[in-house]
């Protein structure tokens, strides 16, 4: 008996997660499919199908705009955080020089900042740069949280490398790049799309460098945009735009994980060397 | 075909110096074992050959010329590592292809047939097709010997290839090791372990290191035979060599040794030391026999463990002076009672004397005479 109540529990404790994370979105979805007063109308089922909100908001240039900008912004984040932390990593794990253990807790230091407490000087470097009201301004910003964990993975990830297998690469007449393409980041994968899908999310779903460092319509990436979704007047609030905006934002993460998450295959390296 | 001179060769991290100018003649095709205990500086002194350490002092060369600062690749060398390194993320084919692959002029057609001749002589033709976290220990291990052969390289390195695998395995990959080595005649191969039974089978000569020195250098037997030093006598041979301390005197005949509270024994053998000089006495278990009546004794002692392992009988004496047991190994199998008494027996050339700086005092044949 106490085996079955023990699952039970288990699984009881399992369905109250999954509705706990799941609801909002769920919620999120229900509200973007209703339309007029059925916005007001408190129901946990759909009783209308109206895709009058998704195709507002999809003709919305605006909009899609911003969803550009967003795509972009946190692409080219990923791009040059995996470069950057790449090359780093290489540096921190292979390379024994004075004060490397002082610069990982440097780097590390760096993302205990509160974002906010940065807000101003960040501001005035970015004017001083000439990149206030630019897409780059955002991916200057971001940087400054993505490095520090992408750097901290891939550096520990890279230690873990038995370092064997490079100086069989090297014996074997590899050039540095040679190692680096096909032997490094075929063994990297994994950690790669790890924290490359981490770093997106993060820049994708950032909101108060956003908000600061762009003041331009077209300019902005989609947290803002949503934020700022207004309608005719200001007493009423689209909420069945602003949810199915929402929504749309939404599925491109989803589906980035579902992607990668197959091609996530840990225990890559096991069999190279012993055991 | 190659040879290694290598000279005054020094390796230091920071302010460790870990080799201390290491001489050595390597000549074309011979197999040279490297054995020393752990941290003594035999896999440092491979991969300052193998071209994977900076040199901090002295001069390598191979066939004549200098490749201090050469690339791995440019000494022609190949390199087999005691955790394997395979690229887990390529097939057998692939890991022992790779290297071809990175030399522009082979051909496709080439790589093939050289990567099936290797995968041939060491067995591994089914598993060509899969990754290495797919075999065994002792499959990886032919894979990674595998990738070295394919190179054809000037000189084969080996850096503890068996002590990953299980007894039964490492005696036949052993033997193995042997085979490619007649195989591969004119190919020179420096082999680090730190096993010496490995030592003994395997080399032409043996390098003895200890602590970043080189020790002795010679043919196994030799090295067993006539240790230039305690060191070598104390590391080569299981059980090792019993060693007591001894006096030693000049005498007509040559050397008088008197072991701690044992008879004077003459040996004809050089002694240049000052009469009553500190010294050893050393002789290995098997060859100790039971004292025959007329015979000198070395040595008297209550027996205090016997152990039987089939085809001899190790017999560990209490002699009353110094903590270590003497060990006897003698053949068959030896019925005695624990406690009872016993006198032991050397043959005057199973002799080793060492003086008080553990150098082997040595000479012409020896010839004792009790005092
Ligand atoms: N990278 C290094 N930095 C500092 N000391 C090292 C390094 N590599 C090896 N050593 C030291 O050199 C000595 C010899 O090491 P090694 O050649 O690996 O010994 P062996 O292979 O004979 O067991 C050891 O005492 C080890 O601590
Ligand atoms: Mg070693």
């Amino acid at each position: 008996m106490p085996a079955i109540l023990r699952q039970t529990g288990f699984y009881l404790l399992v369905a109250f997660i999954v509705l706990f994370s799941v609801f909002p979105f769920y919620y999120a979805m229900l509200t973007s499919l209703k339309s007029g007063t059925g916005l007001f109308q408190v129901n946990y089922l759909p009783r209308e199908i109206a895709w009058g909100n998704y195709a507002a908001i999809l003709s919305d240039a605006t909009f899609l705009r911003n969803l550009a900008n967003s795509v972009f912004v946190a692409s080219v984040v990923v791009v040059i955080s995996l470069f950057l932390a790449v090359t780093a990593a290489y540096a921190l794990s292979r390379i024994a020089f004075r004060g490397r253990t002082l610069l990982l807790l440097t780097v590390l230091a760096v993302s205990m900042f509160p974002q906010i407490a940065v807000l101003a000087g960040l501001f005035e470097v970015i004017r001083g740069l000439g990149l206030y009201n630019t897409l780059y301004s955002l991916i200057f910003a971001y940087m400054i949280f993505t490095l520090p964990f992408t750097v901290w993975v891939l550096t520990t990830f890279m230690r873990d490398l038995p370092i064997e297998i490079e100086e069989a690469a090297i014996v074997d007449g590899a050039s540095p790049f040679t190692i680096v393409t096909k032997v490094f980041l075929p063994l990297m994968w994994p950690a790669l799309v790890t924290t490359g899908l981490l770093a997106f999310i993060a820049a994708w779903n950032e909101f108060l460098f956003a908000l600061t460092f762009v003041s331009n319509n077209d300019t902005r990436t989609v947290p803002v945009a949503i934020a700022l979704l207004s309608g005719a007047s200001a007493q009423e609030i689209p909420w069945g735009i602003i949810m199915a905006a929402s929504v749309v934002v939404t599925v491109p993460l989803i589906v980035l994980v579902l992607i990668f998450q197959r091609k996530i295959i840990s225990g890559l390296t096991a069999g190279g060397v012993k055991g | 075909m190659a040879n290694l001179k290598l000279t005054k060769i020094r390796k230091s991290y920071g302010a460790v110096n870990v080799l201390h100018g290491i001489d050595l003649d390597i000549r074309s095709g011979e197999f040279v074992v490297f054995v020393g205990p752990s941290g003594c500086g035999k896999s440092t002194l491979l991969r300052v050959i193998a071209g994977l350490e900076d040199i901090t002092a002295g001069t390598l060369e191979i066939d004549g010329r200098v490749v201090n600062d050469a690339t791995p690749k440019e000494r022609g060398i190949a390199m087999v590592f005691q955790s394997y390194a395979l690229y887990p993320h390529m097939t057998v084919y692939d890991n022992m292809a790779f290297g071809l692959k990175l030399e522009k002029n082979n051909s496709k057609a080439e790589i093939d047939k050289r990567v099936r001749e290797a995968a041939k002589i060491l067995q591994i033709e089914p598993y060509l097709d899969r990754l290495p976290k797919a075999l065994s220990g002792g499959q990886r291990q032919r894979v990674a010997i595998g990738r070295a052969i394919t190179r054809d390289p000037k000189v084969f390195l080996f850096d503890e290839p068996l002590s990953n695998l299980d007894a039964a395995l490492r005696v036949q990959t052993r033997i193995e090791i042997a085979r490619l080595h007649e195989k591969m005649h004119g190919t020179t191969m420096i082999y680090v372990t730190h096993d010496q039974v490995e030592a003994m089978t395997l080399a032409d000569r043996i390098v003895v290191l200890n602590k970043g020195n080189v020790e002795q250098v010679g043919s196994p037997m030799d090295l067993y035979n006539r240790p230039d030093n305690l060191f070598v006598a104390r590391f080569l041979g299981s059980p090792s060599m019993n060693i007591l301390p001894a006096r030693l005197d000049a005498a007509p005949e040559g050397v008088a040794v008197t072991p701690e509270g044992g008879a004077r024994l003459s040996l004809a053998l050089p002694y240049r030391g000052a009469a009553g000089g500190n010294g050893y006495l050393g002789v290995r278990p098997e060859d100790l026999v039971p004292v025959q009546p007329g015979q000198p004794e070395l040595f008297r002692g209550q027996v205090t463990l016997t152990e039987s392992l089939g085809e001899v009988t190790l017999v560990y004496l209490d002699t009353g002076r110094g903590a270590e047991p003497v060990v006897a190994k003698l053949p068959g199998e030896v019925r005695l009672e624990r406690g009872s008494t016993m006198g032991l027996a050397a043959r005057p050339e199973a002799l080793h004397v060492f003086d008080a700086d553990g150098r082997a005092v040595r000479g012409a044949r020896a010839e004792a005479v009790a005092a």
